[in-house]
């Protein structure tokens, strides 16, 4: 196992401000790129170590900061600290024990990306970490690290906190932008993208916490050195929250490829006492879900996508056999019908229907052609809508039907024999209001 | 005409479509037919407003003659200056002054203690906005309050992780707790990031975490006092489980004590964070 690169003495007292990490070799590499390294210089470096978004999506990072435009216009950089992934609670860690490295990565981002603006969209739970974050704020400005001329380089930038006021939609970028606008948080339509056409109508660099804070350490060891960490195609350490039914769940740095069992057993402690993984969900709960089998699979992008789930944003769930599949599929529906914004029909009804397919599932009124019906209107909202949200529902979902139908048919066989209707169809409920007010 | 619909009286003759077939027993009596439970709909007549639809207020017609609600008159909607000064400031953050729509709600909600129609004016007037904007923008927000709600905010996470270890036994517990008492806002939250402390509750921003049902009552009551809730399970005195987060990488990261190249006085006057992390002593009583 390699070092820790991003959770290297995290645990250091007062590191949270501006002395302790000073003393630790802060801001040296944000004095480093402002004052002895071109823009371009900077996004080579970031090219070169193969980094990868780890918000999600796991774009390479270097990318998408080149297909920022270079003319002189305003330009932004927005910090994703919307973190409201289920299961994901590394960000929180991050901000909380470190800021100013995340301050610190901020200003470098905004640096190779031109950004005059930067601001850092936090959700609204996350009050300790947003006082912290401000705070540090106000060292970092003191200090000459924000605002005008820093560090005598001409490179401007201001940083803004933006608190949320929750909302699971926010953490989707175009979502945040329009929620940073001001507005309800609805995802735009894509293209443009942001980087062309974002926040204000201005080109936007858009970037989860970890990336950002990750950007400080690939300028101290060089890009090529941090691309031979993990994998080929996984560049570098991830922050992995493990959590659910597992014996020490938090937050662990692990260098991407390393194989999940050592995550999930070597870390974590896996499942308690005489039980075992029933399924696990390798990024957050809108990855699809892995079996028992799969955990020898090496934890990075590519595998995990070969796989047929992906990585996400590094939130590994872990589900022991005492609790049936069906409770958890309708746990999930029910949070993406709450959290769906209504924008698109497709992900609004779908995931209102599959909440109710399953509770029809759970009355004991469903039949096993409900499960394809089910599996259906998954299929469906993938790829129609705006954003990936309703995508999120269907993949987990349509995943836990199709490797888990067995459970589902004997859950449906036990839930008909509990309910008093028995066997038959239930009638037809009469007409509500057909007829009845019309008349 | 569009979105208007015609008022009616009232229907007597509606309610019958919904009462149930008649039989005749052989004496002639009329006799209900056996009611048999809908698991899914076990209450067949749907409840109605007096005017017959589901929605209240359907049929109150739109005023169509008067003017949608306007940006409010300074002159005649009074804020308090505190709230004033705390809207303007963060409007002057942002190269858009809409954007400071969500920090002004919620400082509008914590004058308020809800978004009430008072607060969204008073927020409107300071930003120069419609209130319909503001409504739009509060009702989308899970933390913006559009109904009275009591003063301590307590939003107990049953999403997936903390549910799988019992955050549905524990708000129900709660809310057993709380039953009755109008100063507690207790609520259950979607994920709120803390899945490593679950089962969690975050007591007005503090989590608190993992709560056994054992201590749903001194929480409560310390809720109640205005102490700290739990203070040795709070959220921000755990230390990292990641066993290599101790080791300090050599040469990189210094240890707190190495004198560093760099490390000279800071600039300009920094003030320092309001209290830095601390630790937990060993044994506290709480």
């Amino acid at each position: 196992m390699t070092d820790p690169i991003l959770f290297a003495g995290i645990d250091e007292p007062a590191l949270n401000t501006i002395e302790v990490y000073r003393r630790r070799g802060g801001y040296e590499m944000l004095r480093k790129a402002l004052t002895t390294m071109t823009r371009e210089e900077v996004l080579d470096e970031l090219q070169a170590s193969g980094l990868r978004g780890r918000g999600g999506a796991g774009f390479p990072t270097g990318k998408k900061i080149s297909f920022i435009p270079a003319a002189q216009i305003d330009k932004y950089l927005v910090c994703n600290a919307d973190e409201s992934e289920p299961g994901t609670f590394k960000d929180r860690e991050l901000m909380q024990k470190s800021p100013h490295m995340l301050i610190e990565g901020i200003v470098i981002g905004a640096f190779a990306a031109g950004a005059n603006r930067s601001f850092i969209y936090i959700r609204g739970e996350y009050v300790e970490q947003a006082d912290i974050i401000d705070a540090a704020l106000l060292e970092a400005e003191a200090a000459g690290y924000l605002g005008e001329n820093i560090l005598g380089s001409g490179f401007n930038v201001s940083l803004v906190l933006h608190r949320g006021a929750g909302a699971y939609i926010c953490g989707e970028e175009t979502g945040l932008l329009d929620s940073l606008e001001g507005k309800r948080g609805n995802p735009r339509l894509k293209p443009p993208f942001p980087a062309n056409q974002g926040l204000y109508q201005g080109p936007t660099l858009i970037n989860n916490v970890e990336t950002l804070a990750t950007i400080p350490h690939i300028i101290r060891m060089g890009g090529a050195e941090y691309a031979k960490i993990g994998t080929d195609s996984s560049a570098g350490t991830k922050l992995v929250s493990v959590s659910g039914n597992v014996q020490r769940p938090g937050n662990y740095e692990v260098e991407l490829g390393t194989p999940s069992r050592e995550i999930i057993y070597g870390l974590a402690g896996g499942p308690p006492e005489g039980r075992r993984v029933k399924f696990w969900f390798p990024g957050g709960s809108s990855a699809p879900v892995l079996l028992e089998e799969d955990l020898d699979l090496p934890y990075d992008f590519n595998t995990l996508a070969e796989a047929g789930s992906m990585l996400g944003s590094g939130a590994i769930i872990v589900v022991d056999d005492s609790v049936p599949v069906v409770d958890v599929a309708l746990k999930l529906a029910k949070f993406y019908k709450h959290e769906s914004c209504g924008k698109c029909t497709p992900c609004r009804e779908g995931t209102r229907w599959t909440v109710s397919m399953l509770e029809r599932v759970d009355a004991g009124l469903a039949t096993p052609m409900d499960l394809d019906i089910m599996a259906s209107v998954q299929e469906q909202i993938i790829g129609n809508c705006l954003c990936v949200l309703g995508d999120a529902m269907a993949m987990p979902i349509g995943s836990m039907v199709a490797k888990f139908r067995d459970e589902f048919e004997a859950h449906i066989e036990t839930a008909r024999a509990r309910n008093p209707w028995g066997d038959a169809a239930p009638e037809p409920p009469p007409p509500l209001v057909q007829g009845a007010v019309g008349a | 005409m569009i979105g208007r619909r015609k008022k009616r009286a009232t229907e007597p003759a509606r309610d019958a479509v919904l009462v149930p077939a008649v039989e005749r027993a052989p004496d002639g009596a009329a006799v209900r037919a056996p009611e048999r439970e809908d698991p899914l709909h076990p209450q067949r007549t749907v409840p109605r407003f007096g005017h017959g639809s589901r929605v209240p207020g359907w049929d109150d017609a739109v005023d169509l003659t008067k003017d949608p609600s306007e940006i409010p008159d300074p002159a005649t909607t009074p804020v308090d200056p505190q709230l004033r000064a705390e809207i303007e400031a963060h409007m002057a953050k942002y190269p858009d002054y809409r954007s400071a729509s969500i920090p002004a709600l919620a400082a509008a909600q914590r004058h308020h203690g809800w978004c009430s129609p008072e607060a969204i004016e008073q927020a409107a007037c300071v930003m120069r906005l419609t209130p319909g904007y503001l409504v739009s923008v509060a009702s989308f927000y899970d933390m913006l309050e559009t109904r009275p709600v009591g003063r301590h905010a307590v939003y107990v996470c049953t999403n997936i992780s903390c549910s799988l270890c019992g955050a549905d036994t524990l708000m129900q517990r709660i809310k057993e707790e709380t039953a009755g008492d109008p100063d507690f806002n207790v609520r259950a939250f979607e994920c709120l990031g803390a899945c490593d402390i679950a089962p969690m509750v975050s007591v007005e921003g503090v989590y608190v975490g993992p709560v056994a049902l054992d201590d749903v009552p001194k929480l409560v009551a310390q809720v109640k006092d205005g102490v700290p809730p739990l203070p040795n399970k709070q959220l921000r005195l755990r230390k990292s489980s990641d066993p290599g987060a101790a080791r300090a990488v050599p040469g990189t990261v210094p240890t707190a004590g190495t004198p560093h190249p760099y490390g000279g006085e800071m600039p300009g006057q920094a003030p320092g964070p309001p209290a830095a992390i601390e630790y937990p002593p060993p044994e506290v009583d709480s």
